[in-house]
């Protein structure tokens, strides 16, 4: 290992034991490694686990089995010298914003006069002055994250974690933020190391990172790293940068044969009686479909650029495409989407049409739909009871996963008038109240 | 979803506002004319002497069943008082000015205060009747359960998001379909939780309310609670461990039967339209829902219900709300002119009633025990709270163990406290301890579990985030007590202390006179006066025992819980 190394993971998986037993496999096989000097990111959608290892690369939270060494040393605990910032802030609200910032030195025991020195200046340097009586309660959320950067500057840490840092904020502060903390960090004046940022924002991680490692889903699985050879401060109005953000939705989107990889990026997990459904309503479907059919797209686009568009998050704008792919609505590759035969009908039909489209596909696609339709159909009452489904999906896959599922089927189902749900009796049946 | 507080805390006015004189002068002056309409007909009650208790298990199914249907009986009335008086109140800024005052006294009177002055009242409305004395067991039990119900409903009223009662009137629903499609939804879930802790709470007074002794009259009616008060008597250990079990089947029961139906049923009144992780689900529920017979039967009274959303009223009475400024105050002059006719006559009475009988230095004396029993109530609370507040958050923190621990909390709350008094004389009187000092941790034995499952819920209510961010800051030991763990539980605890003091004076009544066998203990306070002055049947003494113990609750509710619950939700609330 050499000397600028500050941070090692080795081979770490994180397992939780499932309800019904067996275990819920979260992290699989992580490398990773940060030097001095670097920002690293952690990208990938919600549910790979980037959070788990943020938690156990602190120390806040043990792997089930692999290594992490920071400075030669194992982490076990919570390590001194590793500060993390928060999505949610987590700032003390009965704290002022000084006392939240003290915080962390009073608990390393230091004189008091220096706790407020060093305080004081951690929260000059964060650009917080005038602020430090303030409870965050007063504070808008830009300011509490300055809170919590100064919070967790103030103790020098040498590693700095960052869990979706900005995702709270609206686009302006957030930017702000970024802009203010790039600055600081690269004229040297925070006194950190190395940074790891999990986003789930492509554009988030080109504008700060040196190296960006995407994440697979269920589960969580560094699939590849991509450098970030740019010069700060960057541009996105920079070909190079568009060209790298293009690059990770090509990435994200790649269809991957080997079968050793389930839930890889861009496809819906599981198979047949397995598949593991998010819950999309209709109306975002619909919504991505006029959207695409509609000029400029006119049938194809390309994701960053729709995505940018429609002002949506990987994690919005993903599920949709996949369950458009799922149904053979669109086609998803090489980072852009393209609508489908189907897709186009469905765009230009009426309501009816579009149920009738919908339905079909449904059937065809999604096989415990059409599983569902069936049952009812053979029983003579053409009722069922919602545990009846629940437990045979439960034999594919954890029981949160299978009432999803189900909840979406449900969701899709009532669209396309297949069949209907009585929540209060939690009974399938084929009618419909007329 | 929490516990209310007392109306005094809540309250935005230190200083009482002449409403709530007025609501004093009203409840004394009504309690004052029940204990003098009573006196006159205290007569032996011979005929009332009801077939013996009998002490052998096999008899405790049946009394337990006379139990849980007294306490049903008062839920019923307890909800026809909240939807009608908190409606009064929320409806009519007039009469709510006078009815939350009000209410707020009735809260701070002791509940088994109700017991001594009200019991001949019913037992002539029924003369030679059993009747009688069930109408006041069922009454004691529903003070113990109606304020707080009300309270909440009056709250939940108050706060209809606008937007709902508009969409009523866009579509043009009368202010009775609005209530049953509008207001009682919203409300129900505060209110099924409130009714769920007066249930619990009630269970308290069920020993009291069964086996009545006032003056010359004492009646035993079958239940549980005199059941368990005829062990008393007869020093039967085992009895009382059956009563236990019987009191815990009843609990069982009725969660199972009643309360896990309703929160299951009220989920779909939740406003806030996100899906919880687990939504609460009853198999009872699940049952109803499902089966068509009840579906059935259910058709006619929904078809009635939805027929009388029709009736509008004639048009002449629709006035209200668009009324002129002068027809307006002559109401006004008229409602006060009526009230402050009712306040005088009630003084008179009042005065007229104490002065006969009650000097000055008497009622120097009352309040002189009075500060006695609140010294006590206080130190016990400080007590339970520096044992229950770190074991809370201890517990809270694993959500293992608080899964386990919760519900148990919840169950000794319900637990009548009175049933571990004998234990308590036993060993007074072993050690031949000061009863002054050693009956006192009998009045927490109750309450102090708000405490503890207040402390729990604020606990493993910690965001996750907040105990990451003090472990990555390395904060440990005393530090985290005192910067994250204690502040972070603050609000909670701050409410649960509140029901445990007001509880606590409750049961002053009882712990401060404590009896097994023959043997009694006095532990010297204000309840032990209310419950010799009960013994003896002196109207007065109760009266003026119960009115000094209502000003000095309320006067601690405004002086020291209320600043203390407004610091709380104002520094320490997350979020």
């Amino acid at each position: 290992m050499d000397a600028s190394t500050l941070l090692d993971v080795r081979d770490v998986h994180q397992a939780f034991p499932k309800a019904g037993g067996g275990e819920l496999l979260v992290l699989d096989g992580i490398d990773l490694t940060l030097k001095q000097g670097e920002i690293v990111g952690l990208l990938g959608r919600s549910g790979s686990g980037k959070s788990t290892l943020l938690r156990i690369i602190s120390g806040l939270a043990c792997a089930s089995s692999g290594e992490v060494t920071y400075l030669g040393h194992p982490v076990d605990g919570p390590a001194k010298g590793i500060s993390m910032v928060f999505q949610s802030f987590a700032l003390f609200p009965w704290l002022t914003v000084l006392e939240n910032v003290e915080l962390g030195l009073e608990a390393v025991g230091l004189p008091p006069k220096e706790i407020r020195t060093r305080a004081i200046a951690a929260i000059d340097l964060i650009g917080l002055d005038g602020y430090e009586s303030a409870y965050p309660r007063e504070l808008s959320g830009g300011m509490r994250q300055r809170v919590g950067f100064a919070r967790a500057i103030v103790v020098h840490p040498n590693i700095l974690l960052m869990d979706e840092p900005f995702s709270a904020l609206d686009v302006l502060t957030a930017e702000n933020l970024r802009t203010d903390f790039l600055e600081l960090w690269s004229e040297g004046d925070l006194p950190i190391k190395g940074v790891i940022l999990v986003t789930h924002n492509i554009e988030e991680a080109v504008l700060m990172c040196d190296r960006v490692l995407l994440f697979s889903t269920n589960p969580g699985r560094i699939v590849t790293e991509i450098k970030i050879p740019l010069r700060q401060p960057r541009e996105r109005q920079d070909p190079e940068f568009s060209a790298l953000v293009d690059r990770i939705y090509v990435e994200m989107t790649a269809r991957r044969t080997e079968k050793s990889t389930p839930g890889s990026l861009g496809h819906i997990p599981g198979s047949g009686f397995g598949l593991i459904l998010p819950r999309i309503s209709v109306n975002l479907l619909s919504g991505l479909i006029e959207e695409l059919a509609a000029p400029p797209f006119n049938g194809k686009a390309d994701l960053p650029e729709i995505a940018s568009d429609l002002q949506l998050e990987i994690d919005d704008l993903f599920p949709v495409a996949e369950s458009l792919q799922l149904l053979r609505l669109a086609e998803v590759e090489g980072g852009d989407i393209k609508l489908t035969d189907n897709g186009k009908r469905f765009a230009n039909a009426e309501i009816d049409d579009r149920k009738r489209i919908f339905a079909r596909l449904l059937i065809r696609y999604v096989p415990f739909a059409a599983h569902v339709r069936r049952i009812l159909d053979e029983r003579e009452s053409h009722t069922a009871p919602k545990t009846r489904f629940l437990d045979e999906l439960e034999d594919h896959m954890t029981p949160d996963l299978a009432e999803q599922t189900l909840r979406a089927i449900v969701s899709w189902a009532r669209f396309a008038e297949l069949f209907a749900y009585d929540d209060d009796s939690s009974m399938f049946s084929m009618e419909n109240p007329t | 979803m929490k516990i209310l507080p007392p109306i005094s805390i809540e309250a935005r006015r230190f200083l009482p506002s002449r409403w709530d004189t007025v609501a004093a002068l009203l409840v004394f002056g009504f309690i004052v004319l029940f204990a003098d309409a009573s006196r006159h007909v205290v007569e032996p009650l011979t005929s009332l002497k009801a077939a013996p208790l009998s002490l052998s298990p096999w008899a405790l199914p049946g009394y337990a069943l006379r139990t849980a249907l007294r306490m049903l009986i008062a839920m019923v009335f307890s909800l026809l008082f909240t939807f009608t008086y908190a409606t009064w109140a929320a409806k009519s800024k007039r009469v709510g000015a006078l009815l939350i005052p009000l209410l707020d006294i009735l809260q701070s009177v002791p509940i088994l205060g109700f017991l001594s002055f009200t019991l001949v009242f019913f037992l002539s409305l029924v003369p030679g009747k059993i009747l009688g004395a069930e109408f006041c067991a069922v009454f004691v039990i529903f003070t113990s359960q109606a304020w707080n119900m009300a309270f909440s409903f009056y709250q939940s009223l108050r706060t209809v998001p606008p937007e709902l009662t508009e969409a009523g009137q866009v579509f043009g629903l009368t202010a009775w379909a609005r209530f049953w499609r509008i207001e009682a939804p919203f409300a129900m879930p505060s209110l099924i939780w409130n009714m769920m802790m007066s249930m619990s709470g009630s269970w308290f007074f069920v020993v009291a309310s069964e086996a009545i002794t006032v003056g010359h009259t004492s009646i035993a009616l079958p239940g549980v609670g005199s059941y368990i008060a005829l062990a008393i008597t007869h020093k039967d250990l085992a009895a009382i461990f059956w009563a236990i079990g019987a009191m815990l089947v009843v609990i069982i029961i009725y969660d199972q039967l009643l309360f896990r139906p309703l929160i299951a049923w009220a989920d779909r009144f939740r406003f806030d339209q996100e899906n919880i992780e687990d939504p609460p689900e009853s198999w009872l529920l699940t049952v109803i829902r499902r089966s068509e017979l009840l579906d059935a039967v259910a058709v006619p009274f929904k078809a009635m219900l939805r027929w009388s959303y029709r009736i509008k009223a004639p048009s002449t009475l629709r006035i209200v709300g668009r009324s002129t400024p002068l027809s307006s105050r002559a109401a006004d002059i008229a409602w006060n002119g009526i009230l402050f006719a009712i306040c005088a006559y009630s003084l008179w009475r009042v005065y007229e009633f104490v002065a006969g009988s009650v000097t000055l230095p008497e009622v120097l004396h009352v309040f002189v025990l009075g500060l006695l029993t609140m010294v006590r109530v206080m130190v016990l609370i400080a007590i339970a709270s520096v044992i229950w507040t770190p074991i809370g958050i201890y517990v809270g923190l694993r959500p293992k163990v608080a899964h386990f621990v919760q519900p148990i909390a919840q169950f000794f709350a319900a637990f009548p406290a009175n049933l571990l008094f004998p234990v308590a004389v036993s060993v007074v009187v072993a050690f031949s301890l000061d009863p002054d000092i050693w009956l006192s941790p009998l009045m927490v034995l109750g309450t102090q579990w708000y405490i503890l499952f207040n402390v729990i819920a604020g606990a493993s209510g910690l965001p996750r985030e907040l105990r990451d961010a003090g472990a990555n800051l390395q904060v440990r030991g005393w530090l985290w007590w005192r910067k994250i763990a204690l502040p972070g539980v603050f609000p909670f605890y701050v409410t649960g202390a509140i029901t445990a003091s007001g509880g606590s004076w409750n049961a002053a009544m009882l712990a401060e006179y404590v009896t097994w066998g023959t043997k009694t203990l006095h532990a010297q306070g204000l309840g032990n006066y209310l419950q010799e002055a009960t013994t003896a049947g002196n109207f007065q003494h109760i009266v003026l025992g119960i009115a000094i113990m209502s000003v000095l609750v309320t006067i601690i509710n405004r002086t020291f819980w209320r600043p203390l619950y407004q610091y709380a939700e104002r520094k320490y609330k997350l979020t």
